[in-house]
């Protein structure tokens, strides 16, 4: 499953790429991208966690950028 | 600006101001110190939070920090001036990074602006608004002059011209009229339309556009790989040798206040955020400005490969050619041109083959009933029909020659020769062949210009026609007579062919050739406006079939390529510059600042430049 979110205030891009190593060391994602230009964050994983791999997710960017916050819809 | 950087802005002219108002007041003593901490906490306050907050999560390495640990240590060595001036001067570039930053951002969603906000629908004989994603298949919307196609689909009333100058960068609209097809994305200009709609709007033109677009960033240049792996590595590095030019010198030689404010300049560099904001912004910006002028790029990394193609393979019909027959020579054996022409164009009148439409469209005259009996097409080889009651023969050599007429000697023709005999009386023949495109022989030598080193035509096409067009367009090599199995096999042997560091290259249409375009390193499909499936197959998408587009696509990459080279090195280089300067004593803080964020908005300035391209 691939799934695409909205980012809002991510302001750096070292941060963009912090957050991308992140996602990818989730346990289940086989791919994900953190675009600093578009501002989106692209999350490929196994179907059955991927509830849990955007909660994680979205935690790892947390912790990497507090401002930053990911629009799920 | 937004509401957040225009905070900020008012806290560093706040803090500018106070900052100026103590550098002319002499204070001594502790005083001073406390005077010089409210400007410093005005401007820095949130650098400060943001330490302390990530800290807390592990975020060691961060500019926030480190840039804390390089102005406290300043403060801390009574450089009060010097330790306030470097956080005034971090968040003024700070903030014109953001603010450039987010102009590119908007100009360049702004170049891709081709989303169509509403659709008007005939629903039970009223027109409603609604959202493009509502509106079904069958259902029939109105496009009035001014607005915007929002679904693909077929004119059912109404004739107007089309602005496709979003999709295609071409500037000529493009006329329609009822049944005729027409594409989400392009701008009514003249009449209304009534269109019914063939595609939902996920599968319609503009979002598959819009779709590639926005995930090309997915697919990432080697330099972009480059730049993240480099930053992993460089800004710890930087740290630790700090840390050891603080510490190790100073035990040998005992002085402390020397070395400190060095290892200080340190941490002010070793932030990546030049290189990593700029690379991405370049290739983004490229392939932006690919987009407006019809060039759709899925991907840094093909735009990257793009600027190293040294070999260029093209398919010859609808690639090189037009794709479509006329006739190019006529030559008259016996009697007058105007009659050898019309008798062809008699016999074939009833002809739907692609040649009998070019000898037709050739003569021009109208189709006339009861000039032409007794037609007889013959398969493969022509037609036998009376014409004003004479018998003629129209079409290959041999059917004249089994008809007993004897032909003159010829040689090989760049195209197929149309005989015309008359009452056994051979006429001559007419040439009828695909003519090669307008501007193609000018994009081949833009492409050999810009350092392309080969052209390759591969074509299934006999030898003549392919030597002909070859010779024409100045193209290096050219392979005939291949099957379409044999075109993949021969662009495996291009491949194998190539030199190191070079990309190779195929050009097609993209509807029979998807194998090939897969498998050259870059695959281009051109013409694909409406196309799925090229737009599928291809990496590299030329929405026209102007061929020249291929070549202002190689600029536009190697343009790309110029600025993010051009940025690494200049960002390396200043930061580097200033390590060792300041090791050495030679630079202060202000030098280290600069290489940390001044360097960044140069580099994002020259990314920028991409925004322009034409």
């Amino acid at each position: 499953m691939k799934k695409t979110f909205q980012l809002e205030d991510l302001d750096c891009a070292n941060c963009a790429a912090k957050m991308e190593r992140a996602i990818r060391q989730i346990d289940g994602v086989t791919g994900a991208t953190v675009s600093f230009m578009t501002q989106k964050m692209t999350i490929e994983g196994a179907d059955d966690r991927f509830e849990e791999i955007v909660r994680q997710a979205v935690k790892a960017c947390k912790k990497v950028e507090p401002d930053c916050r990911v629009i799920l819809k | 600006m937004t509401r957040k950087q225009k905070k900020t802005l008012w806290r560093i002219l706040g803090a500018g101001v106070l900052f100026a108002i103590l550098f002319a007041v002499p204070v001594q003593g502790p005083l001073r110190l406390g005077l010089y901490l409210i400007p410093y906490a005005l401007v820095g306050w949130d650098v400060l939070w943001k330490a302390l907050r990530n800290i807390k999560n592990g975020q060691v390495f961060d500019e926030n920090f480190l840039m804390s640990v390089a102005t406290i240590g300043a403060m801390a060595v009574g450089e009060y001036p010097e330790g306030v001036a470097v956080m005034l001067f971090y968040q003024v570039g700070e903030l014109f990074q953001s603010v450039a930053v987010s102009r590119s951002r908007r100009s360049i969603a702004q170049l891709m602006d081709i989303r169509p906000d509403c659709a008007y629908v005939e629903r039970e004989g009223e027109i409603v608004e609604t959202d493009p994603e509502e509106v079904a298949v069958g259902e029939i919307i109105v496009i009035k002059p001014g607005e915007r196609v929002p679904l693909d689909g077929l004119v059912r009333e109404g004739s107007s011209a089309l602005d496709t100058a979003a999709l295609t960068g071409e500037s000529l609209p493009r006329d329609v009229g009822p049944e005729e097809e027409v594409i989400s994305g392009c701008v009514n200009l003249s009449g209304v339309l009534r269109v019914e709609v063939s595609k939902p709007y996920g599968q319609s033109t503009v979002a598959r556009i819009l779709d590639l677009v926005e995930n090309s960033s997915e697919k990432k240049a080697k330099a972009e790989h480059f730049i993240t792996k480099f930053a992993r590595y460089y800004t710890p590095i930087v740290v630790f040798a700090a840390l050891a030019l603080a510490v190790i010198p100073s035990l040998l030689d005992g002085q402390w206040g020397v070395w400190m404010p060095r290892a200080l300049n340190f941490l002010v560099v070793s932030c990546p955020c030049a290189l990593v904001i700029s690379i991405p912004l370049s290739f983004f910006g490229g392939i932006g400005g690919a987009s407006r002028q019809g060039i759709l790029v899925k991907g840094s990394n093909y735009l990257e490969a793009l600027a190293h193609a040294g070999v260029v393979a093209f398919d010859k019909t609808g690639t090189l050619t037009q794709g479509s027959f006329s006739v190019t020579q006529v030559k008259v054996w016996e009697g007058k041109e105007g009659d050898l022409v019309e008798t062809a164009a008699l016999a074939e009148q009833y002809s739907s083959h692609p040649i009998a439409r070019a000898i037709r469209s050739a003569w021009g005259g109208a189709q006339t009933q009861g000039r032409v009996e007794e037609v007889e097409e013959i398969a493969g080889r022509g037609v036998q029909a009376k014409v004003d009651g004479n018998t003629a023969l129209v079409g290959s050599r041999k059917l004249l020659e089994e008809a007993g007429i004897t032909l003159p000697e010829q040689e090989e023709l760049p195209g197929t020769a149309v005989h015309v005999a008359v009452q056994g009386r051979y006429l001559g023949y007419l040439l009828v062949a695909d003519q090669v495109k307008q501007g193609a022989a000018q994009a081949l030598q833009e492409l050999k210009r810009s350092g392309v080193r080969e052209t390759v035509m591969l074509t299934g096409d006999n030898q003549y026609s392919a030597q002909y067009v070859a010779g024409e367009l100045g193209i290096d090599r050219f392979y005939a007579q291949l099957l379409p199995g044999d075109k993949v096999e021969k662009v495996e042997e291009l491949l194998k062919e190539k030199r190191p560091g070079e990309h190779l290259v195929f050009v097609g249409d993209g509807i029979n050739d998807a194998p090939v375009l897969s498998r050259a390193d870059i695959g281009v499909a051109m013409g694909a406006l409406g196309s799925d499936a090229a737009i599928e197959a291809a990496d590299v998408v030329l929405m026209d079939d102007d061929l020249r587009k291929l070549a202002a696509a190689v600029s536009i990459a190697r343009k790309t390529l110029t600025i993010v080279r051009e940025n690494v090195v200049f960002a390396l280089g200043v930061k580097f510059l200033v390590l060792v300067l300041s090791a050495l004593g030679y630079a202060n803080m202000w030098a280290a600042v600069f290489a940390d964020v001044g360097v960044s908005v140069i580099a994002i300035l020259n990314a920028s430049r991409m925004l322009g391209v034409k």
